[in-house]
């Protein structure tokens, strides 16, 4: 019942240590010696090129930059948040007995997965062509109005996204066991409850690692939204390099800071993955912080080789 | 391991527990279970073997309506099963009240399904939680009384894969338990157990049904149907073949069937 550990004495004298000669591996030196040599010549070929790198440096932290970083961001969360949960209603509407609902859930990523995003987003902002005055009963304004870039961005990316989450969402339900559905009706439990408590929870480690690939895409997709006149990082980039005539420079201040919130939030991917990963295996794997500390801590008692377990 | 009695719920008398008349049961063109008539009465251990494919599994399932019966009648408690009956017209039960009665029937699954996602505790603790709304002092405190019986005291913070599979079984039987079921039902609960952790959860049956348990078991294991049983049913193909005490049955079968069975399994 208890683990048994293996109890046989190490012995005390430990054997002679076998010192070989390695294999050599030539192969190795050869390809990293072409790599340096193809990035060393890409590099003077960059260099050599008519481009103002001075001016990047500065740029970088240039207000209208940084408020552009601060619109890509908050766009691509709220768009993000949105698609995330009209996604999971559209999986759970998907997989419903009512062919009605399954029906509008089918529709509905047909139509918004097989049509451009920037035709999306478009048709957004240019929705008072449609309906020229929205009236919601207890609130009635001229359309021109209310459809801000803002709010244009916001649905055109965010429903766009909703239906690539729900076949997400709908891929990490069918991962679950049915044992995990029937024990849980067995139990009492309704069918909300069942999806709530012990399907999703369950589905998550299959939902997650997709989902943080497409909150990365959706990073740099926001940069669509300059279209509808929304002040993220590209139009704001491109706003200075209208005046300052540094175009590609400011493509490449853009670049920096699209590196730079894609590792911020690839690393965040990681420990969210990490927890729900719960349950599923007996031991997590260490974070890479613990596994440097658990480095420093072998180097610091270094005495004999470590052997491989 | 101390007595599991306190968690039974006095079982009233002079009615069976479950009663099935005529039970059919199709999946498509398969005919599955054709006519099963049958009387668990309460405190009654009943055991139901047979060759894979009789139905016997199929049966158990349709008593908490896991699944629907094609023909015939199913009681348990003197309640209709997943229908209403309103003069000769059936009504099917809404989602809510088919969860209702299920509350009053726990079900010990052959692959254990444990919530992987919770510690054992967890596991017990969830169903009075959300279905009967329970605090969570209270449906703690039951919880660990619970797995101290079943002998895990010491393995509430785990997760079911750091636990062997009969500590998993002996956890489901905890928490099916959580809810003061008046009937258990166990489907082929030691066959995916290795040889040597049969007897621990066959320990933890054997203690319920001691302590009054109705319950219905699915089982291979013809030593514990021998020495626990009331009952038992051998079926075959989807009919009950013989029904008897344990002890004649498996001695001295009367059906040939029943003889070639217990042939191959004794």
């Amino acid at each position: 019942m208890t683990d048994t550990v293996d109890k046989t004495p190490a012995p005390t004298v430990p054997p002679e240590q076998i010192k070989a000669i390695p294999v050599r591996h030539y192969g190795r030196w050869v390809a990293g010696a072409a790599v340096i040599a193809i990035l060393v010549l890409i590099g003077i070929a960059f260099s050599n090129a008519k481009i103002n790198y001075g001016v990047i440096p500065d740029y970088l932290t240039d207000g209208t930059i940084l408020s552009g970083v601060w619109h890509t961001l908050y766009i691509s969360v709220l768009a993000m948040v949105l698609g995330l949960v009209l996604g999971v209603i559209l999986a759970v509407m998907r997989m419903s007995s009512n062919p009605v609902t399954s029906t509008v859930a089918w529709f509905y990523v047909w139509f918004f997965r097989g049509t451009p995003v920037l035709v999306q987003l478009l048709l957004w902002y240019n929705i008072s062509l449609v309906f020229p005055i929205l009236n919601l009963g207890f609130y009635k304004d001229e359309m021109n109005q209310v459809m801000t870039p803002f709010l244009a961005a916001l649905l055109g990316l965010g429903l766009n996204e909703a239906a690539y989450m729900s076949e997400i969402v709908r891929a990490g339900i069918q991962s679950v066991d049915e044992g995990q559905t029937e024990a849980s009706h067995a139990l009492g439990m309704t069918q909300g409850k069942t999806l709530r408590r012990v399907v999703l929870p369950q589905a998550m480690r299959v939902i997650v690692p997709p989902t943080g690939n497409e909150f990365i895409n959706m990073l740099k997709t926001s940069s669509l939204a300059y279209a509808v006149q929304f002040n993220e990082l590209i139009k704001r980039a491109q706003d200075i390099s209208s005046t300052s005539l540094a175009v590609v420079e400011m493509f490449f201040v853009a670049s920096i800071w699209y590196l730079i919130l894609t590792t911020v939030f690839s690393i965040a991917q990681y420990y969210i993955e990490r927890r729900y990963a719960r349950g599923s295996s007996r031991n997590l794997p260490p974070t890479p912080l613990q596994r440097l500390r658990k480095n420093l801590r072998l180097f610091g008692s270094f005495r004999r080789p470590e052997v491989a377990r | 391991m101390s007595s599991l009695g306190k968690d039974i719920a006095p079982s009233t008398t002079g009615h069976p527990m479950v009663r099935a008349e005529g039970v059919h049961k199709s999946f498509g063109l398969a005919h599955i279970l054709k006519g099963i008539d049958l009387e668990v009465n309460p405190r009654e251990v009943f055991c139901l073997i047979g060759p894979s494919g009789s139905g016997k599994s199929t049966f158990l399932r349709c008593i908490n309506h896991l699944e629907k019966i094609s023909a015939g009648r199913l009681y348990v408690d003197n309640e209709l099963v997943g229908y209403r009956q309103r003069g000769d017209k059936l009504y099917e039960l809404k989602e809510s009240e088919v969860a209702a009665q299920r509350r009053n029937i726990g079900m010990v699954f052959q692959r254990f399904n444990l919530f992987p996602h919770m510690t054992a505790l967890e596991n017990v603790m969830e169903a009075p939680v959300q279905v009967r709304r329970e605090s969570k002092a209270v449906a703690r405190e039951r919880a660990e009384r619970l797995l101290d019986r079943v002998g895990l005291g010491d393995r509430k913070g785990h997760y079911p894969a750091q636990l062997s599979g009969g500590q998993q079984q002996r956890v489901a039987i905890a928490r099916a338990l959580a809810m003061e079921p008046k009937l258990m039902l166990f489907d082929e609960p030691t066959s995916a157990l290795d040889p040597e952790l049969v007897g621990e959860v066959l320990d933890v049956m054997r203690d319920l049904a001691e302590d009054g348990m109705t319950m219905i078991v699915v089982t291979h294991e013809m030593g514990f149907a021998r020495e626990v049983g009331d009952s038992l049913v051998f079926m075959d193909d989807g009919v009950v073949v013989e029904a008897g005490h344990p002890r004649d049955v498996l001695t001295n079968p009367q059906h040939d069937r029943t003889k070639s069975f217990l042939s191959k399994v004794l």
